[in-house]
């Protein structure tokens, strides 16, 4: 991991935030805390930290299993059980590390859920996988809360008060069951201000990459940037401070007109930008990042590193309007926009941040992003002649992930956008 | 002296080399099955090309001669026959060395002696048969293998004897097949080239063609000055699925999209789309005026509708993939296929044929649903607007070839020019050639700095 | 040969065409028979078609191109681990296959199914084409207001184009139509558990298509002489056991899939192919003075169990297993199309309640349009004989 070179404070500090949640995950049995297991997009880390309870996050532990080269046992693990090969590998993972006595990814105990919270936005799967939690733990509760898409690109008031409702009248009541708390709506603001702070640092961290050269890669590293807010700290002083400090070391970084720092150091000179859209590989994550930054490729800017919420667009968690700004927080994470508006983001990208192409990573398992993403893809082409480039992989399947395959098209992808670059320059006939 | 540019395409089931001019002309080529290492198949790619060129410049010398006469053209191309029947001949003598290497070591001692004692008659049987369709039969332009011309003769020899130990028999042709086709063999093009001539001499088909005749004499002397030029490759350029592996310089290995766009477009000027099927990869290729890629699409992971599905197919049903357009071409009606997956195909050939389909209907429907893999690629690129080119090792299938032109006009318009080379396979290779010529460094830049300074 | 048996075959054949008829011949007939009247199609798996009827229009239910239709662009619009449905409908929609259809509906089944609903708004397709986010909160003030307004929507969206208001006692009748539907069409799937063999699955599985795809009023009274029919001793009983199929709620099995499973001994009697027109499980207020709401009660509280719902406090698997108890069934055929997240990711699930109720299984995949049944005939055949001879269980 991108840690291991220069191990910049703000590295240090998400290191041990996070060892310190699996470490407190561990310890549940001593510390009596209560464990809600939910989803990354659209969490509700406030409320649940405001219940003093501790999430766990069963995809993080997944892709986390395909960083560390468990993935690939764990997933035939559960085929051999019965779960199609079709099917995401998320779920399939997850079931294969709870036969092997659920141990996370830090190597640490990961305790049952005293609460399923299925805040399924924008994935159905979520949902399937919560079934099949609830089936692995019998008689556990489970708090429901649909999140209604935004079919017509917009959130309207209906969808909020269905949201708000279900937060009052099946969420919150959960938690408070589960917890044995009272809700304290003072607690929850308190974490909702934290929020909004560290969502403006982290808007200003990935807006960063609007520079030239770009100081950060906001795919391959940003996916390090949302830890903090994706797995449970956000809400939280700690939070807050990590995205603080990141973003001082970012703009020292425009000062002295450095690149990204990459697993093999600085990247000397950016020649190409790309903004790339659907999640990455997770089990050949170095190998597939290095294709990349060996030949100059940065990208400014994904959809991927949106899924815990897309905050550049202007929403921020508001303590005024607690649960209204939950619900709209679920509502507004990327996988939860239609198609136009993803387009629309993506379009945007392209264009502020000034792009050479537009590259599609296709993930066998995630319909919820590739489903339609051909035709994303060929919409952006047409409307702003970017050049695009396609290629395939899964999450967390090793078998899914060939690695010439990807070399050879991101090779000619790479080449292609070398030679429009030279003729664009030219702008003479090379033959 | 003359420049001469090379271009070597490693794909995943053949590699080609193609060598052109200061004019972009092909004046050789050359492609092996061989699947030894990268290295080895581009050697003995590159050499095959270097004999084709010494022939294209022998063609050239000997034209602008006088009083010779007006069948040379003919003569040359016997020539050419002769001389790949000679190459042939040497590596079957290889083949047979190692034939008796196997046959001595791979069976009991009763077993082995039977083999041994049956082994050269087959060869007698097969040698003649070979070399009359080498040259009276154009078999050197059939663009078939090594392994594919003695294996057809090989089996029916064996069949004739009847024995009962026919599976052993194919064992040591099994055993003995690859080492020998994986072997480079360097050739004396001086002493090849003029038995060629003697062999022609003794067939007696030219009849001005006799001992100390000034025809002789011409091609003879020709061959001499021939050999001796010195072939020198100026620069080179290495693509195709295995360039990553080419014991080339990096800033002499070029993207396969890059360089099939290049070569079909420096063929068919107008082009505007290539389509490219080739073993490994089907790829969708949009071009502008130049010949410069503005966008593509490859088949996905699944490698339904490449070449390699073919290969499988042919597998499948114990044929050579040559066989298979030819097959399908027979066909009164296409039989729907479902799975294009190349694991499942199997099954369902089987299935079909379990159910009285003919071979060359379920074959004319497995074709057609590759290409229909094929077109929604194409789909995924653009579509096609102007000349339409289709190239790859795919291209030569000839049932591939009616679906594809078929479903372009289908889909595009009637009045949409196709165009498919005879050399199609050979794409990839020449565009490779032309950015060697052109130097055009559509590298990275910091390869270029590097090959640049090499060039100075 | 009777005339009832005339009348029958006549029923039967029609459906058979209309069931697949890619060019909705039926539904362009009937919206040229009334100015204003509108087609709405719909998607898989469930749609109140009494609102539509309601406000003259009719509402269409596409079921895929099956494996009548030659897919080119459609693999153009999607990668192969894809199921196969939306390439069907994206091909018929540029081929204009659609062209007749106001608006598009893309009922809430999985993320291909959700995403496909922007895909048609790209493409600009019909004049509006909404997804219609079911809920998964079953609670009248919850869930049930949430769907009411989404119903809303789509009463507004045809409004726009036609004009017409929604009015409460047109409603009402509609609702009684359908109701009047929902309730042969459950008698019929009755009958057939004690007498499967006086309609076959495959003629049931057509007239229960056609339905969708032609006015309620027609349907009825083909599924009233249908009833009246099979009411009557026809038929010849055979000796096969009987099974519920399970998984094929959206993209539809071929109809060779579901003739091989009869073939090879087995007697379907009953099955989620098109789960809608039954997903009502009672008869909505059709004399209420708010018929929407009824409508969106009896959403929350008579839905049917589908793997596109999460009915937390209702179990699929003890549903499903009531259902193959309710029907006698010998065992439970799941068969879900290939890529299917919903059916697939729900299988293990549903395998392991059906283990726990010693309840008989096998599962098979499929797609749409696949064309060779033979290993899935071996598959059933071995399953059925099992069950017969043996009686022993078996999981395949």
């Amino acid at each position: 991991m991108a840690q291991e070179v220069t191990k910049e404070k703000s590295m240090l500090l998400q290191k041990k935030m996070i060892g310190g949640l699996f470490d407190e995950l561990a310890h549940v049995k001593e510390s009596g805390k209560k464990v809600v297991y939910t989803f990354v997009p659209g969490n509700l880390s406030e409320l649940i930290r405001a219940f003093d309870m501790l999430p766990v996050y069963p995809e993080i532990n997944a892709l986390q299993s395909g960083m560390k080269k468990r993935s690939g046992g764990f997933i035939k693990e559960a085929e051999k059980l019965g779960h199609s090969e079709d099917v995401c590998t998320y779920v399939k993972c997850d079931v294969g590390m709870f036969l092997n006595g659920n141990k996370g990814p830090a190597d640490t105990q990961i305790p049952p859920p005293d609460l399923l919270l299925l805040s399924y936005t924008g994935c159905f799967t979520f949902m399937k996988w919560f079934e099949t939690l609830d089936r692995i733990y019998p008689g556990v509760e489970v708090a429901m809360l649909h999140t209604p898409y935004q079919e017509d690109g917009k959130i309207t008031p209906e969808m909020r008060a269905y949201m708000v409702k279900q937060l009052k009248e099946e969420v919150i009541p959960k938690m408070e069951k589960v917890s044995g708390k009272k809700f304290d709506e003072a607690k929850l603001k308190e974490n909702l201000q934290h929020s909004a702070d560290a969502e403006d640092y982290l808007v200003q961290i990935f807006e960063s990459a609007k520079h030239k050269p770009s100081p950060i890669d906001g795919y391959f590293a940003g996916v390090y940037y949302i830890g903090p807010v994706n797995i449970g700290f956000r809400g939280t002083p700690e939070a807050t401070e990590y995205y603080k400090q990141l973003l001082i070391e970012i703009k020292e970084r425009i000062r002295l007109g450095k690149g990204p720092v990459t697993p093999e150091g600085e990247m000397k000179k950016e020649r190409f930008r790309l903004v790339v859209e659907g999640p990455p590989n997770w089990t050949n994550f170095r190998e597939f990042w290095k294709m990349f930054y060996d030949l100059g490729v940065v990208i400014v800017a994904s959809s991927y590193t949106k899924v815990g919420g897309v905050f550049d667009l202007g929403f921020r968690h508001n303590p005024e309007k607690p649960l209204e700004s939950l619900s709209d927080y679920c509502m507004t994470v990327y996988t939860n926009h239609n198609l136009p508006q993803r387009i629309d983001l993506l379009s945007k990208y392209i264009k502020e941040y000034q792009a050479d192409g537009f590259l599609v990573n296709s993930i066998k398992s995630c319909n919820s992003f590739s489903a339609g993403q051909l035709m994303m893809m060929r919409t952006l082409e047409e409307r702003l002649e970017v050049p695009v480039g396609f290629i395939e992989s899964d999450l967390v399947d090793p078998r899914y992930f060939s690695f010439s395959n990807i070399k050879n098209r991101l090779d000619s992808f790479f080449q292609m956008l070398e030679q429009r670059k030279i003729i664009l320059n030219q702008k003479t006939p090379v033959a | 002296m003359s420049k001469y540019y090379l271009g070597v395409d490693l794909g995943s089931t053949t590699s080609k080399a193609v060598i052109i001019n200061e004019k972009d002309e092909i004046i050789g080529k050359g492609i092996t099955n061989t699947r030894a290492n990268y290295k080895v198949a581009a050697d003995i790619a590159r050499q095959e090309a270097v004999y084709d060129t010494r022939f294209t410049l022998l063609n050239q010398n000997l034209r602008v001669e006088s009083g010779l006469p007006e069948n040379i053209e003919d003569l040359l191309v016997s020539l050419d026959d002769a001389f790949h029947f000679l190459e042939f001949d040497i590596r079957l003598q290889k083949l047979y060395n190692e034939f008796l290497k196997v046959g001595k070591s791979a069976f009991d001692n009763k077993l082995s002696k039977l083999i041994l004692a049956e082994l050269p008659g087959l060869i007698d049987q097969i040698r003649p048969q070979i070399k009359e369709a080498y040259l009276h039969g154009g078999l050197a332009r059939k663009s078939q293998f090594f392994r594919d011309v003695v294996n057809e003769q090989y089996t029916q020899a064996v069949d004739s004897l009847e024995t009962e130990y026919f599976e052993k028999f194919m064992l040591v042709f099994d055993k003995s097949i690859t080492p020998v086709e994986n072997e480079m063999i360097e050739f004396d093009f001086k002493q090849l080239a003029t038995d060629a001539l003697n062999m022609l001499l003794e067939a007696g088909d030219y009849p001005e063609l006799t001992a100390g005749s000034k025809l002789y004499q011409k091609v003879a002397k020709q061959i001499q000055i021939i050999a001796d030029e010195k072939i020198d490759i100026t620069n080179m350029v290495g693509t195709g699925y295995g360039r990553a592996l080419l014991p080339f310089p990096e800033s002499c290995i070029k993207s396969e999209i890059l360089c099939h766009a290049f070569g079909a477009h420096a063929v068919f000027p107008n082009t505007r789309t290539v389509l490219d099927i080739g073993g490994q990869d089907t790829k969708a290729i949009q071009v502008d005026g130049y010949g410069l890629v503005t966008s593509f699409h490859m088949n996905d992971r699944c490698a339904a509708g490449c070449g390699r599905y073919l290969g499988y197919i042919a597998d499948e049903l114990n044929i050579s993939l040559n066989e298979l357009g030819p097959l399908a071409m027979e066909a009164e009606k296409q039989v729907n296929i479902c799975s294009t997956c190349t694991v499942f195909a199997g099954a369902e050939l089987r299935e079909l044929l379990n159910v009285g389909e003919k071979r060359s209907d379920i074959l004319a429907g497995l074709h057609r649903s590759i290409v229909m893999r094929a077109m929604s690629l194409i789909a995924r690129s653009g579509g096609v607007h102007n000349e339409f080119t289709f190239t790859g090792g795919v291209a030569r299938n000839q049932a591939v070839l009616k679906y594809v032109s078929a479903m372009i006009h289908e889909s595009y318009g009637e009045d949409i020019t196709i165009n498919v080379h005879t050399d199609s396979i050979f794409m990839g290779a020449l565009g490779g050639a032309m950015f060697a010529r052109r130097n055009i460094d559509v590298d990275l830049p910091e390869k270029q700095k590097r090959s640049r300074a090499k060039a100075v | 040969m009777s005339d009832k048996t005339k009348n029958i075959d006549q029923i039967l054949s029609f459906c058979k065409e209309a069931a697949f008829d890619l060019q909705f011949t039926e539904a362009a007939k009937c919206k040229a028979a009334e100015e204003n009247r509108v087609l709405i199609g719909y998607m898989p798996i469930y749609f109140p078609r009494e609102l539509v009827h309601a406000m003259n229009g009719l509402a269409v239910g596409i079921m895929g191109s099956g494996d009548r239709k030659q897919i080119v662009k459609g693999d153009a619009y999607y990668q192969s681990y894809i199921c196969h449905m939306p390439r069907g409908l994206i091909e018929m929609a540029l081929d204009g296959h659609f062209d007749e259809m106001d608006g598009f509906l893309f009922p809430s089944i999985c993320d291909v199914i959700r995403n496909l609903s922007g895909m048609f708004q790209i493409l600009g397709k019909g004049k509006f084409a909404k997804y219609l986010d079911y809920p998964q909160d079953f609670n009248r003030e919850t869930g049930g207001v949430f769907y009411r307004n989404e119903l809303k929507i789509i009463i507004d969206h045809i409004t726009k184009i036609n004009g017409v208001k929604l009015d409460k006692d047109r409603l009402n009748e509609s609702i009684k139509l359908q109701n009047l539907n929902r309730r042969m069409l459950n008698e019929i799937y009755d009958i057939r558990q004690q007498f499967p063999w006086r309609l076959s699955a495959v003629e049931l599985y057509h007239l229960q298509r056609a339905g969708i795809v032609i006015p309620v009023e027609q349907h009825n009274n083909m599924l009233h002489d249908v009833l009246d029919y099979i009411r009557e001793d026809v038929g010849t009983p055979m000796d096969k056991i009987k099974v519920v199929v399970s998984g094929s709620f959206c993209e539809q099995p071929p109809i060779g899939l579901i003739r091989s499973i009869e073939q090879a001994g087995c007697y379907i009697v009953d099955d989620d192919f098109l789960i809608g027109s039954r997903w009502i499980e009672g008869q909505i207020d059709d004399q209420s003075d708010d018929p929407l709401t009824a409508l969106a009660n009896a959403y929350v509280d008579m839905s049917t169990f589908s793997s596109s719902v999460y009915d937390v406090n209702n179990h699929k698997g003890i549903r499903l297993a009531a259902l193959a108890k309710k029907r006698k069934a010998d065992g439970i055929i799941f068969a879900a199309p290939s890529f299917c997240d919903p059916a697939l990711l729900d299988r293990p699930i549903l395998q392991k309640d059906c283990e726990e109720r010693d309840i008989r299984y096998i599962s098979i995949k499929f797609s749409e349009n696949t064309g060779q049944f033979k290993v899935i005939k071996e598959q059933v055949g071995a399953f059925s004989d099992s069950i017969k001879l043996w009686d022993e269980p078996v999981t395949v």
